[in-house]
């Protein structure tokens, strides 16, 4: 078997940029690398031929493959240091609550190594079981067991002491007290059989063991890990000496630090710093550390009440990190090849193809005219925040529920079987962790399925219609990304006349949703090219480039939800969910969002009377046809998939026009879960008249304006029949009119009882 | 509550006729229980051999822990590979295969 993948360290690039690629090679000694310009997508008899364009770059040519590995799963960690090296009795305490207590081995805390059998560590046996593990070296070793496994979802406080002069060991595994009833006794369980001084020099971590050096990529100083912990670890506490039992409970308590100030050796406070990747430690010998593959932060400890449901205003309620066998945030993997963008480079989408035997992997870019120019009135500006959230998408594949909804069988292509073949590629948003958690982190350092010109028509794939649109008028236009704007701002889009979307835009930043906002207020014009955009609220990494949070909180379509009370995003406090919820309904900004979804087939839209307005008309120039958009790629019409509808009551302007609005949907087309306040069968499109997408076009001071096709599906009619067909030709019209300078009149404000 | 009716072969032919779009009110309650997810059950995917052309058909084991098995099955045409599934799920819920093609 042949496989190759790989991921670049930049998405975004710019004259002088460099963009470095990783690469993982399996069985083949070498693989080809060429760099392209992608124009169009690999869409199949129907649609223009897929030719990417190459690039005349030194970095084309051969390169010798090898494999890299992927190390997969979160921990958090802390360097050696004499202070622990030196425990020859010590206390170790902690809250945690696993949630997959039976999955196998699985480490809580402590500095214990696999590989050389040495340190003290805290961990659950294969029945979920707590155990002390102490060691001094191969058959030195000893264990206490508790002998009761530990209930998953059920907070424990736990504890051990050692102290190899005496011999004695004690562990106490003590559920803590909540609501509801349960079967949960404290056990404690001790020893005088003697245990060896567990001296050693090893890093502590939280939530995996060390198991010596990595001969590949290390997700940290150069170690391998394993026995990845499921589930939420709480104020981790190491004392000198052996606590008894009231000791414990105190140190534990509300004046436990001051209490026992004298033997504190670390008291981490995972309150702190949740944005970040620093873990905190308040005792006196500052072991700091910080977290790996970012395991899930701002989620509650031991002690939520329930009363407070934001981790900004009772940060001490929210002291836990959730820790997951699955997260990666960096494969970590050497580079193998960096492609230098020249000024010569035209702006445009790119890839890099790699071929190895008969696979072909593509590791996309975009190439955007330097900061503060443009080369066009024209840009498309990719959706790389939604393309990031899918990366992965790893349960649409996992049973027929994709199925139903979808209202046919799933297509899936070797590229996409990777994710089978190599699981620590890691999951996507959509997915849920091993243990059901919903994904709250995305991340592109690390290789995917489901970026690429190839596949599945959606999000990227499907936004190269658009291009190949693009350059069948010529090639005019510049294009920008998502992450540009969410860093830039308004600046990024104000020397363009026309900003154009992907097909569905789903996720924003506050940040980008200003910049639209800004922009349009100021005589810019914005394509909405697709459905089911601005829909989700997102927040970027402080740091990391290209790590995007969603918290799935109440109310949307989705494929998890997140716990109560663990609503607002980690990374910048902000309450997550849809923007429908935040004040900023996408009907606001385009004047359509997001009402339905179904994807067994696409229909068309019907030409409305708005059409003939005379603020509208001239977008139908040449559109002599009732119908428009009966024809496409994808599922034979350019309604569908995920569609937008007008909604006055959630901020459609008044001024808006629906100049086609589409019809005859199918079954499979349910209505949002956010328009269902109460159950009921009602809610399909046969039956449902709200299920429509709508085109829609309204003026913004200024002279700009928004034309909004609300459909997905949309950009897969552009090509049709040579691009000689009524969606290409209105979308044309609306383009070359967005394109002109001459400011679009604004109509004023509607008559009373318009 | 519905359940499988294995008389009911009006419900078939409509589903030959016209795999994707709007279905009557039975055969959409058909659908769903063939289609109905069950973590412990096999099921099916299209792996494209060209991309909009033809179609291998695959299976999928319960648990996502290995890629999908190839059948010898290939398909040109998206509707026959609807039809196919269908006349499977049939004969597993009717114990016996339908009685047309």
């Amino acid at each position: 078997m042949t496989r190759i993948m790989g991921y670049c360290d930049r998405w975004s690039a710019r004259p002088g940029d460099t963009v470095n690629f990783m690469v993982s090679c399996i069985g083949a000694e070498s693989y080809e690398v060429e760099i392209v310009r992608l124009k169009q997508p690999e869409a199949g008899p129907l649609a223009t031929p897929f030719q990417p364009e190459r690039v005349a770059s030194d970095v084309n040519g051969r390169y010798a493959g090898r494999e890299q590995a992927l190390p997969i799963g979160s921990l958090a960690v802390v360097p050696g240091h004499p202070c622990l090296e030196q425990l020859e009795a010590a206390t170790l305490v902690a809250y945690v609550m696993p949630t997959t207590p039976l999955k196998c081995r699985q480490a809580l805390f402590g500095n214990w190594c696999e590989a050389s059998r040495t340190g003290f560590g805290l961990e659950l046996d294969e029945q979920g079981c707590l155990v002390l593990r102490l060691g001094a070296g191969p058959g030195t070793e000893v264990t206490l067991a508790s002998g009761e496994p530990m209930r998953a979802w059920r907070w424990y406080r736990v504890a051990a002491t050692f102290d190899s002069l005496s011999g004695c060991m004690a562990i106490w595994q003590e559920p803590v007290p909540r609501h509801g009833f349960d079967l949960d006794r404290p056990i404690h369980r001790s020893t005088e059989s003697g245990c060896p001084k567990c001296r050693s020099s090893n890093a502590l971590t939280f939530a995996a063991w060390q198991s010596g050096r990595a001969t590949g990529p290390s997700a940290w100083g150069g170690l391998q890990f394993g026995q990845h912990f499921n589930g939420r670890i709480d104020r981790p506490r190491i004392v000198e000496g052996a606590l008894d039992h009231a000791g414990i409970a105190e140190l534990m308590g509300e004046n436990g630090l001051a209490a026992i100030e004298d033997e504190l050796v670390a008291a981490w406070d995972f309150a702190l710093d949740i944005s970040g990747e620093a873990i905190t430690d308040t005792g006196p010998n500052r072991l700091h550390g910080t977290i790996v593959n970012l395991p899930t932060r701002a989620v509650h400890g031991h002690n939520w009440t329930g009363c407070i449901n934001d981790w900004t205003k009772a940060p001490e309620q929210y002291g836990a990190i959730h820790f997951h066998d699955d997260d990666i945030v960096d494969a970590c993997w050497a580079t193998d090849f960096s492609f230098e963008v020249s000024s010569a480079l035209r702006s445009g989408v790119y890839a890099a193809k790699l071929t190895a035997g008969d696979f072909v992997y593509w590791v996309p870019f975009f190439v955007s005219p330097p900061r503060g120019e443009a080369r066009s009135k024209v840009a498309f500006i990719a959706s790389t925040a939604t393309y990031t959230v899918y990366l992965n998408n790893t349960g649409r594949f996992l049973s027929s529920a994709t199925e139903v909804y979808q209202g046919r069988v799933t297509v899936m292509d070797e590229i996409d079987s990777l994710l089978f073949e190599f699981p620590a590629m890691g999951l996507s948003t959509y997915d849920r962790h091993s243990d059901g958690t919903g994904v709250a982190y995305a991340s592109r350092s690390r290789p995917v399925h489901n970026f690429r010109p190839t596949g599945r028509h959606w999000n990227f794939n499907l936004d190269l219609c658009i291009i190949d649109w693009l350059e069948h008028l010529g090639g005019d236009y510049d294009v920008i990304t998502e992450d540009q704007l969410h860093e830039e701002g308004m600046s990024l889009l104000a020397p363009y006349n026309v900003v154009i979307t992907g097909s569905h835009p789903e996720y924003d930043s506050l940040g980008m949703l200003d910049a639209f906002q800004a922009y349009l207020r100021r005589g810019g014009r914005l394509m909405y090219m697709g459905g089911n955009g601005f829909y989700w609220r997102i927040a970027h990494h402080p740091t990391r480039d290209g790590v995007i949070e969603v918290r799935r909180a109440e109310g949307g379509v989705r494929a998890w939800d997140a716990l109560p009370g663990e609503y607002h995003h980690s990374f910048t406090g902000e309450y997550g969910g849809l923007w429908r919820r935040n004040s900023r309904a996408p009907q606001k900004l385009v004047g359509v969002g997001f009402i339905s979804q179904g994807f067994d087939k696409c229909s068309y839209y019907r030409r409305t009377e708005a059409a003939d307005d005379p603020r509208a008309a001239w977008m139908f120039e040449g559109v002599e046809d009732e119908l428009i958009g009966d024809f496409g790629i994808l599922q034979g019409g350019a309604a569908g998939l995920e569609i937008d509808a007008i909604d006055a009551r959630l901020g459609t302007p008044p001024h808006a026009l629906v100049v086609a609005r589409s019809e005859n949907h199918s079954n499979t087309y349910e209505v949002v879960a956010e328009e269902v306040l109460i159950p009921h069968g009602a809610t399909d499109a046969i039956i449902n008249p709200e299920i429509h997408a709508d085109i829609t076009f309204f003026e913004t001071p200024n002279g700009g304006a928004v034309w909004s096709t609300g459909s997905i599906a949309f950009a897969g009619s552009l090509g049709w029949n040579g691009f000689d067909n009524n969606v290409a030709r209105l979308t044309t019209n609306v383009l070359r009119r967005f394109a002109d300078d001459e400011p679009l009149p604004w109509p004023g404000l509607p008559k009373t009882g318009e | 509550m519905y359940s499988f009716d294995k008389s009911r072969l009006d419900l078939a032919r409509e589903f030959k006729a016209n795999p994707f779009g709007e279905h009557r009110p039975d055969l959409q309650y058909l659908l769903n229980l063939m289609r109905r997810p069950d973590p412990k059950r096999a099921h099916y995917v299209l792996m494209p051999r060209q991309w909009g052309e033809s179609w291998t058909l695959a299976v999928m084991e319960p648990g996502g822990v290995s890629p999908p098995r190839p059948t010898n099955l290939v398909f040109t045409d998206a509707g026959e590979a609807e039809w196919h599934v269908f006349k499977l799920r049939w004969a597993e819920l009717a114990g016996e295969e339908l009685p047309f093609d």
